[in-house]
């Protein structure tokens, strides 16, 4: 069920400023592709425009083409709500919602869009299923009826995760998604991550660049020339030669560690 | 002495000023409060009984003991009611508007500008609008129902504020995570938004209704008023507590005197009352950790 993504001639923009200029990538399927770069350089912004979340912000549009199998979901018959719901989000903050259980939680996509036929009685196995994904059922199959708020940053994060792949989508961004965690809590979303890798398309944007070499596939750098200036991407490859051998002098600076 | 400890003393000295300065207006603050509480507890009680509440002051002269405030409490629970019933939804709608969609736009500006406008609005203000425009101008006759409109219009701004604060204090993070499942916006703002920010609506919902719960002057020139229960709220005069409080007194007679002090008495429990439901629903609905 996962696909690729291909992106041409991408420009995103909040408002009159541009933030990222003229990305052209490809996003392979069954492979973890990590975003890196300094603070500033659009791979968040980049990340969101690939499930249309970057259009939510007031202000911000793009212009270019994100080819998702080959259909362009920027094509203007496209509606953003089917785009979501085929390209899942984990953010950078776990953000479950306050007023639900954790197994509300883990449904919640399901029993709030109605365009998915999902019955009722199917939802408990949803609920194992997705928490088992995220390797979160163990420590919370007791406690299912409880409120998902009540939890530790970092299992908050994995029920974020099991509720994003509970309405099973085909690809999975990842927003810097142990940012705000401890180093247990990162390795648990990081073998994760591996698992997750061999059914979804997973793209990661990521400011630890050990966690891109450890987890990614594909490694993609981005850099801006200066503040106020555009991001752009400098370089996209396999993970192991974009930290060994990369083509780009800024590539090899920041990647080991010279600036950044 | 060194810097370690010089100014300790002057510090200590400066925080037990202030602190007792602080203590001191917060007493001061609660002696009138406290005292109109006891004042219309000691007067009120006299006249409370099971008549009271049970029988209306149809042909009871002035001068007689007796009678009750049945009439004025239906009167107030149906005006307060129907005002409440129109208020809510549309204030709520309002702040959605405000803050879901036309967050950057004129028309919200506008709408935001006339709303801080009607906060300011004196109650009676609000009736002899109603009075002029449904009465006179559409030739309705007074009644509960115009009472309640008037009601409304004093309602409406504070529901809108305390329902656009809430909203506003629903993080961005949430309505992100609902659009990222592939949740329409609608139902984002109707399963996710608004059972966040439910508790603090609710609060300002009941505060609402605890404000106009007391209105007067908006009545007296809407429904005016009646000695008899009327409970339909759609035609001629329906009491209501605070009219009747203030019938009361005018006839200045002893007897009547003891039934505005009850009266007082039962309109300050009935928005006790609803402030307690209100802190209680609010602590039901307040979203959870534990």
């Amino acid at each position: 069920m996962a696909k690729r993504i291909d992106i041409s001639d991408l420009d995103a923009y909040y408002g009159n400023f541009l933030a990222v200029e003229d990305v052209n990538l490809a996003i392979e399927p069954r492979q973890v592709t990590a975003f890196i770069g300094p603070s500033g350089c659009g791979k968040s912004t980049l990340l969101r425009t690939l499930n249309r979340m970057h259009e939510v912000i007031p202000g911000a549009y793009v212009d270019g083409k994100v080819a998702f199998d080959g259909e362009d979901i920027y094509a203007e018959d496209v509606d953003p709500v089917n785009v979501r719901r085929l390209i899942g989000m984990v953010f950078q903050r776990p953000n479950p919602f306050p007023t639900m259980s954790i197994a509300g939680n883990v449904v919640a996509g399901l029993k709030l869009d109605r365009g998915r036929k999902v019955k009722k009685s199917e939802f408990d196995d949803i609920v194992e299923r997705s928490l088992r994904g995220a390797n979160l059922w163990d420590e919370v199959k007791d406690r299912l009826d409880r409120p998902g708020a009540g939890l530790s940053g970092g299992q908050q994060q994995r029920l974020c995760i099991a509720r994003a792949i509970a309405v099973q989508p085909q690809v999975l961004l990842m927003d810097e998604p142990c940012s705000a965690l401890d180093p247990i809590s990162t390795l648990a979303i990081e073998d994760l991550v591996r698992e997750l890798r061999e059914d979804y398309t997973i793209v990661i944007v990521t400011h630890n660049m050990q966690q891109a070499a450890r987890i990614s596939d594909t490694t993609a750098f981005f850099n801006l020339a200066a503040v106020g200036e555009p991001g752009k991407l400098i370089e996209a490859g396999p993970t192991q030669q974009m930290f060994s051998n990369p083509a780009n002098k800024a590539t090899e600076d920041y990647v080991t560690g010279r600036f950044g | 002495m060194n810097d370690l400890t010089s100014g300790l003393k002057r510090r200590r000295a400066t925080d037990k000023v202030a602190t007792g300065v602080v203590y001191l207006t917060a007493l001061i603050a609660i002696i009138p409060l406290v005292s109109i509480l006891i004042v219309v507890f000691s007067r009120g009680i006299a006249a409370i009984n099971a008549e009271f509440f049970t029988s209306t002051m149809r042909n009871i002269s002035p001068r007689r003991e007796g009678g009750g405030i049945f009439h004025a409490f239906i009167g107030t629970l149906e005006q307060v009611g129907v005002a409440t019933l129109i208020a809510v939804p549309v204030g709520i709608m309002v702040a959605i508007f405000l803050v879901e969609y036309g967050s950057r736009g004129k028309l919200a500006a506008a709408v935001s500008f006339f709303v801080d406008v009607m906060t300011g609005v004196p109650s009676i203000v609000a009736g002899l609008f109603i009075y002029t425009c449904f009465i006179l101008t559409f030739g309705f006759d007074r009644s509960g129902f115009a009472a309640a409109l008037s009601l409304t219009i004093l309602m409406l701004p504070v529901v809108v504020r305390t329902a656009e604060e809430m909203l506003k204090l629903v993080p961005m993070d949430l309505r992100e995570a609902s659009y990222a499942l592939g949740v329409p916006k609608w139902v984002t703002i109707i399963k996710i938004v608004i059972p966040t920010a439910l508790s603090g609506i609710i609060t300002g919902v009941m505060l609402a209704v605890a404000r106009v719960a007391g209105e007067t002057a908006p009545l007296l020139l809407t429904t005016f008023m009646t000695q008899s229960l009327n409970l339909d709220v759609f035609s001629g005069p329906q009491a209501a507590i605070p009219t009747f409080v203030w019938d009361q007194i005018a006839n200045g007679t002893n007897p009547s005197m003891d039934r505005a002090w009850a009266g007082a008495l039962v309109l300050i429990v009935l928005v006790a009352v609803i402030y307690i439901v209100a802190k209680v629903l609010a602590a039901r609905f307040a979203p959870k950790s534990k």
